[in-house]
C-alpha cells in the first residue's frame, strides 16, 4: 500500500490509532461501570464460547453421524434419567443440548456479525460517497436512508428475506438460507452508518488537502477515506454494537418464524422454534435453555451497547 | 368444575354483550370446535385427493357408498347394489336433497363420474374403474366396468356426488378451471347432500358448517352436532394450547410428544387406533441421473443394492421409540394390515444393519457413499419432518450425505406428482382396503404418485389383471406375488404404519377411524 | 409549506414506484407464473394459450405498466394457493391487523403513560424501580419469547384467556370486529399485550423523562406556590406538557406496531395480514407477497406523511429538513 507516502499530514500510525480509540476517559468510564464490566464479560464469554464451539462443545451437533436417535429426549445430567455426558440433556433428535446451543449461538453471532459488517460497510461507503460528491448523489442516497429509517428494521428484514427465499428455487432455499438472512438483516442496517459517515465526510471534503489532491488529479476520496475513518470510528463502533444485538434478535425472529436458518444446522432462533413444539411435553430443557441463551446474549450485548453509547459518543443518545 | 362455572358465566356475559345476536340459541347448540394443522386445500370435492381435504369435504358431500368409523362399507347415497360381469347396479336413495334444495337423481351420478374422470380431477385413478354410467331410471344407475370388477364399491367411497345443475349454473363443471382469471366458485362454495352445509369459509382462518335440515339421514345417526367450527392451527404447541385452554373440543392431530400431558389433564382424553396409512421413502430409480446427487452420469438408486442399503441403514425401531413415542408399527411394506395384500410374511421391517449397508454400497461402487437431497413434507404426517431428520442422521452413518428440504405439503406433493424429486417421504392411506389402490398409484409405471419411476413388467401386468379378476383366490395370489417382487426389488424404503391419536374434551364422543377421518354424524357431544 | 408538502408527496410517490417495481419483478423472478396456475396435466397448447392470455409475451415495460395499472385498482390477481383475488383476501384480513394494532396502541399508551407519570413523580419508590428494571429486561426480550411466555402463563397454566386465534368476531358489514363480544375481547388481550410491550416501554421512558424535566419547570413551581393540589398539578399541568412529544412518537411507532404484528400474528395464529404474508412466503404465493409489499409501503408512506404534517401543524418552527 502506498498509503503512508500519500498521507500529507503525517497520519497517525496504527498504535496511535488504537491509543486514540482507547483513551483514558473511556477506560476510566469502563472500569467504573459495573454494568459495563459484567456486560462486556458476558458478551466476550458468549462470543468466545460460540467461536470456540468446535473446540469446547462435547459433540458436533451438525455432524449427523455423531447423533444417536436412541439418546433422544434425555433430561439434563442432574435430573433423574439424565446422563453425565449430556450436561443439559438432549433434544428430540438425540443431539446434546449444550453443544447444540454452543453451535447455535455461534451461528447466531456469526450471522449477526456478518450482517452488521455488511450494513456497516455499505453504510460507510455510501456515506463517504454522499458526503464527497454532495448534490444529487447525496440527496438520493440520504433520501433513501431517510425513508428506510422510518420502516422498522425487522419488518424490512422479513420482507427482504421473504423475497430472497421466493427468488431462490426451492432446492437451494435451505442451502442459501443463511446468506439470505445475512443480506436481509445487513440491508436494513446501513442508513445509520451512512448518516454518521456522511457527516464526517462533509467536514473533510472542504479541507485543503482534499482540494489539493483534486488539483493534481489524485482521487481525493481515497485520501479522505483515511481521514474520515478515524473520525467515525467511535460512533460506528457504537452503532455496530447496538446493531449486533438487533441483528441477533432479527435472525432469531426470522428463524422462529420458520423463515431463517433451517433445523439441520440450527441457530438459537431455530432451536427456540423447535423447543416451542415441546412446550407442553414436559421436556422443558428443550424449550428453556436455548431461549435463556438468547436472552442472556442479547441482554449483555444491549447493556454493552448502552454503555458504549454513553461513554464513547454521548451525542448519539 | 370451577372451569365450567366460569365458562358458563363467560357465555352469559357473551350473550349480554352480543347485541341482538341469537345468543339463547347459541347456548342450546352443540358446537364442535375442532382443529388440525393444515386446512382443506379446496372445497371442490374432486380437485385434491388429500386427507384433510377429503375429511372436510366428506362432511359436506356424500358418495354412493361410504365407510363407517369401523371401516365397514355402508350404503350412503345408494341404498343397495348388485354386481354383474359387466358392472354394478346401484339403487339410489330416494328423497335426497342437495343443500340448495335440488333433488339428487341418476343424472347427478352420471355427471359426477364424468367430472371425477375429467383431466383436472385428482380422483381419475379411482373413477377410471367406471367406464360409463347407464341411467336405468331416476333412482337406478348401472356403473359399467371394463370386464368384471369385484371391488368396485370399495373404489367409490371418496367419489362425492355433485349436483349437475349447480355445477353448470356456477361454471364448475370441471374440478379446476386452471385458466380462470377469477376465483373458481367451487373453491369456497359447496353444495352437497351431506349432513353439514357451509355457513362461512375463510381458508386458513375459520370454516363454519351448520347442520343441514333437509339431510336424509336426520335421526338415523347418533351424532348431535349442530354446528362445526374448524380453525387450522399450524403450530403444534399452539394447537395443544388451544385444547388445554378449552378453546377447541377436538384436535385431529395432537403432537405425539404432548399426548401424556393431554391425557393427564382433567377433562381431556386421547383415543388411538392403528391407521390405514404407511409412511415410506421413495427413491427415484427411473431417471438416468439424479438431480441432487454428486454422482453424475449414473443413478445410484438404479442399483437394488443401494436401495437395500437405504433400507438397512434406517433404524425403524429407534424412530418408533423416540420420534413416534411408540405410536407406530415399523414395517417392511408400504401398505398396512387391514388392506388385502398385507401379509405377516412381508410386513416385518427390513433389519437395521448399517455394516451390511456399507458393504452393499461398496459393492455397488459407492464405498464413500454419495450425496442426495431428501424432500420431506413438514405439515402432513405425524412428525414427518422429524422422521426425515432422524433418517438424515442414520444415513450419514453409512456415508450417504443427505441434505434435507422440509417444505409444506402444498409444495411437496407437486414434486412427487411431477416426478421432480430424487428421494422423498410419502405416506399412503388405502380407502379401498385393497392393494389395487396401492399398485395403481404407487407402483404401476403410470401411477400418478409413483415418483420412483419403478417399472416392473409383472407388477404392471398384475395391476391390470386384478381390476377384472373375480376369483378371490386367484386375485389374492396375484396380489401376493406382486408384493413378493416389490419386497425383493425395494422401490421404496418403508418406515412404519401410522397410529392415529385424537385428543378431545371428555364430553366429546368421536368414534376414531383408521382413515383419520372425523365423521361428525357419529359425534356425540355431552 | 406547500413546497414542503409537494416534496414529501413526490418522495412518497418515488417510494411507491420503487416498491411496486420490486413487487412486479417478483412475478418474473419467481419461476414461471403459468406453472403456478395450471394443473400438472396441462398440455403445451394450454400453457402457450395462458401465456398469451396473461400477456406474458409482451415487452417487460408493457407488463410493468399493466401491473401498475392493475395495482392502482388494487388488483393483484389470484392467490396461487387459495385461488382467490388477493385484494379481497387483504381486505378480509385487514380488520384483524388493524384492530390488533389499535388495541396495542391503546394498551401501550394507557399503561405506558400511567407508569411513566408514576415513575416520574415517585422517582425513588420501590415500585418505580421495579417497573424500570422490568422494562429494561422487556426491551431485551424478543417479541416471540414474550408471546410464548404469555400463552404459557395465561392460557395454559391459569386458563384465563384463549391461547390463539381470533374468536368472538361480529360482522359489521365487511368489517369483522373483536370488540363487541366478551370472547372477542378475551382473544385480543394476549396478542395486543405482546405487541404493545415494546412500545409501552418506549412511552414509559419518554414520559418519565419528560415528567422529570417538566417538574423542574418554572410554571410547576408557580402552581405549587399557588397552593394547587399535587394531583391537579401532576395531571393537568405536568402531564399535558409531556403529551406533545408522546403523540408524535406514537404516530411514528404505529409503523413499528404494524411491523411487529407480523411476528405477533404468527405466534398467536392471529388471522391478519401479517400471518397471511408469512404463509404466502412459505408457499411462494407471489401475488399475495407482492400485494403485501405494496400495502405495507403504502401504510408507511401514509403514516409518515401524516406525522410530518402533524409536526408541521403542531410546531411550524420545526425545520423539517433537519429531521
Amino acid at each position: 500500500m502506498a498509503r503512508d507516502t500519500l498521507s500529507p499530514e503525517g497520519e497517525p500510525g496504527r498504535p496511535g490509532f488504537v491509543a486514540r480509540f482507547l483513551d483514558n476517559d473511556v477506560v476510566w468510564s469502563f472500569l467504573h461501570s459495573p454494568a459495563a464490566i459484567v456486560a462486556a464479560t458476558i458478551t466476550l464469554l458468549c462470543i468466545g464460547a460460540a467461536l470456540l464451539a468446535p473446540l469446547i462443545a462435547p459433540f458436533n451437533p451438525f455432524d449427523p453421524s455423531q447423533i444417536s436417535l436412541w439418546d433422544g429426549k434425555l433430561p439434563p445430567a442432574w435430573s433423574e434419567g439424565g446422563q453425565p455426558q449430556y450436561l443439559l440433556g438432549t433434544d428430540n433428535q438425540g443431539r446434546d443440548m449444550l453443544s447444540t446451543i454452543l453451535y447455535g449461538g455461534r451461528l447466531s453471532i456469526l450471522v449477526g456479525l456478518a450482517a452488521v459488517f455488511l450494513g456497516m460497510t455499505l453504510g460507510v461507503l455510501l456515506g463517504v460517497v454522499a458526503g464527497y460528491f454532495g448534490g444529487a448523489v447525496d440527496a438520493v442516497i440520504m433520501r433513501i436512508a431517510d425513508v428506510q429509517l422510518t420502516i422498522p428494521g425487522i419488518l424490512l428484514a422479513i420482507l427482504i428475506n421473504g423475497i430472497g427465499r421466493a427468488v431462490l428455487p426451492l432446492e437451494l432455499r435451505e442451502e442459501f438460507a443463511i446468506y439470505v438472512v445475512i443480506i436481509a438483516i445487513g440491508l436494513t442496517d446501513w442508513p445509520q452508518f451512512a448518516r454518521v459517515t456522511r457527516g464526517a465526510a462533509m467536514v473533510e471534503v472542504s479541507k485543503e488537502y482534499v482540494q489539493a489532491a483534486r488539483v493534481i488529479d489524485l482521487p481525493g476520496w481515497l485520501i479522505m477515506w483515511r481521514h474520515i475513518l478515524p473520525n467515525v470510528m467511535r460512533p460506528v463502533l457504537v452503532l455496530a454494537t447496538i446493531g449486533l444485538a438487533l441483528a441477533i434478535i432479527a435472525e432469531a425472529t426470522l428463524s422462529f418464524l420458520g423463515q431463517g436458518i433451517p433445523p439441520t444446522t440450527p441457530s438459537l432462533g431455530t432451536l427456540i422454534r423447535v423447543g416451542n413444539e415441546y412446550l407442553f411435553s414436559g421436556l422443558w430443557w428443550i424449550t428453556l435453555f436455548p431461549a435463556l441463551a438468547l436472552v442472556v446474549l442479547v441482554f449483555a450485548v444491549n447493556l454493552l451497547g448502552d454503555w458504549m453509547r454513553d461513554a464513547l459518543n454521548p451525542r448519539l443518545r | 368444575m370451577r372451569h365450567y362455572l366460569t365458562k358458563g358465566a363467560m357465555m352469559a356475559g357473551v350473550s349480554a354483550l352480543a347485541l341482538g345476536l341469537a345468543a339463547q340459541n347459541a347456548l342450546a347448540e352443540n358446537v364442535l370446535r375442532w382443529t388440525s394443522q393444515g386446512d382443506a386445500l379446496t372445497l371442490d370435492p374432486m380437485s385434491q385427493n388429500e386427507g384433510p381435504t377429503n375429511t372436510m369435504n366428506g362432511m359436506i358431500y356424500e358418495s354412493l357408498v361410504t365407510r363407517d368409523a369401523g371401516m365397514t362399507l355402508q350404503p350412503e347415497l345408494a341404498e343397495s347394489w348388485t354386481s354383474a360381469p359387466d358392472g354394478w347396479t346401484f339403487k339410489l336413495r330416494e328423497g335426497v336433497k342437495f343443500h340448495d334444495g335440488a333433488d339428487f337423481t341418476a343424472e347427478d351420478v352420471v355427471f359426477s363420474f364424468e367430472r371425477a374422470k375429467s383431466e383436472s380431477s385428482d380422483f381419475k385413478e379411482q373413477a377410471k374403474a367406471v367406464a360409463s354410467v347407464e341411467v336405468i331410471d331416476d333412482y337406478t344407475v348401472k356403473l359399467v366396468t371394463d370386464g368384471p370388477n369385484p371391488i368396485l364399491p370399495n373404489q367409490l367411497t371418496s367419489i362425492y356426488m355433485v349436483d349437475k345443475g349447480w355445477a353448470e349454473t356456477n361454471n364448475v363443471v370441471l374440478p379446476q378451471d386452471f385458466a380462470a382469471k377469477e376465483e373458481t366458485y367451487s373453491v369456497r362454495n359447496a353444495n352437497g347432500t351431506g349432513p353439514f352445509m357451509v355457513t362461512s369459509r375463510a381458508p386458513d382462518e375459520l370454516t363454519v358448517l351448520s347442520a343441514f335440515d333437509g339431510w336424509w339421514g336426520k335421526g338415523q345417526f347418533p351424532g348431535n352436532v349442530d354446528k362445526i367450527e374448524y380453525r387450522p392451527i399450524a403450530n403444534a404447541a399452539t394447537r395443544v394450547a388451544a385444547l388445554l385452554s378449552g378453546e377447541v373440543d377436538f384436535v385431529l392431530d395432537p403432537p405425539l410428544q404432548d399426548l401424556k400431558r393431554i391425557e393427564a389433564t382433567d377433562g381431556l382424553k386421547i383415543t388411538t387406533v392403528a391407521q390405514i396409512r404407511s409412511i415410506f421413502f421413495g427413491m427415484d430409480q427411473g431417471v438416468d441421473e439424479l438431480r441432487s446427487s454428486n454422482i453424475k452420469g449414473e443413478n445410484p438408486f438404479k442399483d437394488v443394492r443401494v436401495r437395500e442399503a437405504i433400507n438397512l441403514s434406517i433404524d425403524k425401531a429407534a424412530i418408533q421409540r423416540v420420534v413416534m413415542e411408540g405410536l407406530s408399527f415399523p414395517t417392511g411394506m408400504i401398505t398396512p394390515p387391514g388392506v388385502l395384500g398385507n401379509t405377516p410374511d412381508n410386513d416385518p421391517p427390513y433389519p437395521y444393519d448399517p455394516e451390511k449397508a456399507k458393504a452393499l454400497l461398496a459393492e455397488a461402487g459407492y464405498p464413500d457413499g454419495f450425496s442426495i437431497q431428501l424432500d420431506c413434507p413438514n405439515n402432513r404426517y405425524n412428525n414427518d419432518e422429524k422422521i426425515c431428520q432422524a433418517a438424515v442422521a442414520m444415513l450419514a452413518k453409512v456415508g450417504i450425505d443427505v441434505s434435507l428440504s422440509a417444505i409444506p405439503k402444498a409444495q411437496h406433493f407437486p414434486k412427487i406428482q411431477n416426478r421432480t424429486t430424487d428421494f422423498y417421504l410419502l405416506g399412503w392411506g388405502v380407502p379401498t382396503l385393497d392393494s389395487h389402490y396401492v399398485f395403481s398409484y404407487l407402483l404401476d409405471k403410470e401411477g400418478s404418485w409413483n415418483a420412483t419411476g419403478y417399472d416392473n413388467a409383472r407388477v404392471n401386468e398384475i395391476t391390470g389383471m386384478i381390476t377384472t379378476e373375480t376369483d378371490i383366490e386367484t386375485r389374492t395370489a396375484l396380489i401376493t406375488e406382486a408384493w413378493g417382487i416389490i419386497k425383493e426389488e425395494m422401490p421404496y424404503a418403508p418406515i412404519h404404519h401410522q397410529v392415529i391419536a385424537w385428543a378431545m374434551a371428555a364430553g366429546v364422543e368421536a368414534p376414531i377411524a383408521a382413515d383419520d377421518g372425523l365423521r361428525p354424524r357419529y359425534v356425540v357431544m355431552n | 409549506m406547500l413546497s414542503f408538502i409537494l416534496r414529501r408527496l413526490a418522495q412518497s410517490l418515488l417510494v411507491m414506484a420503487v416498491v411496486s417495481a420490486i413487487s412486479f419483478s417478483l412475478f418474473n423472478f419467481v419461476g414461471d407464473p403459468v406453472n403456478n396456475m395450471v394443473g400438472q396435466d396441462a398440455t403445451r397448447e394450454d400453457r402457450v394459450r395462458i401465456r398469451n392470455e396473461l400477456g406474458l409475451n409482451d415487452p417487460v415495460l408493457t407488463q410493468y405498466f399493466r401491473f401498475m395499472g392493475n395495482a392502482l385498482q388494487a388488483d393483484f390477481g389470484l392467490s396461487y394457493r387459495i385461488k382467490r383475488p388477493v385484494d379481497e383476501l387483504i381486505i378480509e384480513r385487514l380488520p384483524a391487523t388493524l384492530e390488533l394494532v389499535f388495541a396495542s396502541a391503546v394498551i401501550a399508551l394507557v399503561l405506558g403513560i400511567t407508569a411513566g407519570v408514576y415513575t416520574g413523580i415517585r422517582r425513588n419508590s420501590w415500585l418505580s424501580r421495579s417497573i424500570l428494571s422490568v422494562s429494561l429486561v422487556g426491551v431485551s426480550l424478543p417479541t416471540f419469547i414474550i408471546g410464548i411466555g404469555l400463552i404459557y402463563l395465561f392460557a395454559v397454566i391459569l386458563r384465563w384467556l384463549p391461547s390463539s386465534g381470533r374468536s368472538g368476531v361480529v360482522e359489521l358489514g365487511w368489517w369483522k370486529t373483536n370488540f363487541l363480544t366478551l370472547d372477542g375481547w378475551r382473544s385480543i388481550i394476549l396478542p395486543a399485550l405482546t405487541l404493545s410491550l415494546f412500545q409501552m416501554t418506549m412511552i414509559l421512558r419518554l414520559v418519565r423523562a419528560e415528567m422529570l424535566e417538566v417538574m423542574q419547570a418554572d410554571f410547576i413551581k408557580f402552581a405549587r406556590a399557588r397552593g394547587l393540589a399535587e394531583r391537579a398539578i401532576n395531571f393537568t399541568h405536568a402531564l399535558k406538557n409531556t403529551l406533545v412529544p408522546v403523540i408524535t412518537i406514537i404516530g411514528i411507532n404505529i409503523g413499528g406496531l404494524i411491523a411487529f404484528s407480523v411476528i405477533t400474528e404468527t405466534v398467536f395464529q392471529w388471522p391478519g395480514t401479517g400471518l397471511m404474508f408469512i404463509q404466502a412466503v412459505d408457499f411462494v404465493d407471489v401475488p399475495i407477497m407482492a400485494a403485501y409489499l405494496c400495502f405495507v409501503a403504502l401504510m408507511f408512506v401514509v403514516v409518515n406523511l401524516v406525522v410530518d404534517l402533524l409536526y408541521f401543524a403542531i410546531d411550524p418552527r420545526i425545520r423539517i429538513r433537519g429531521r
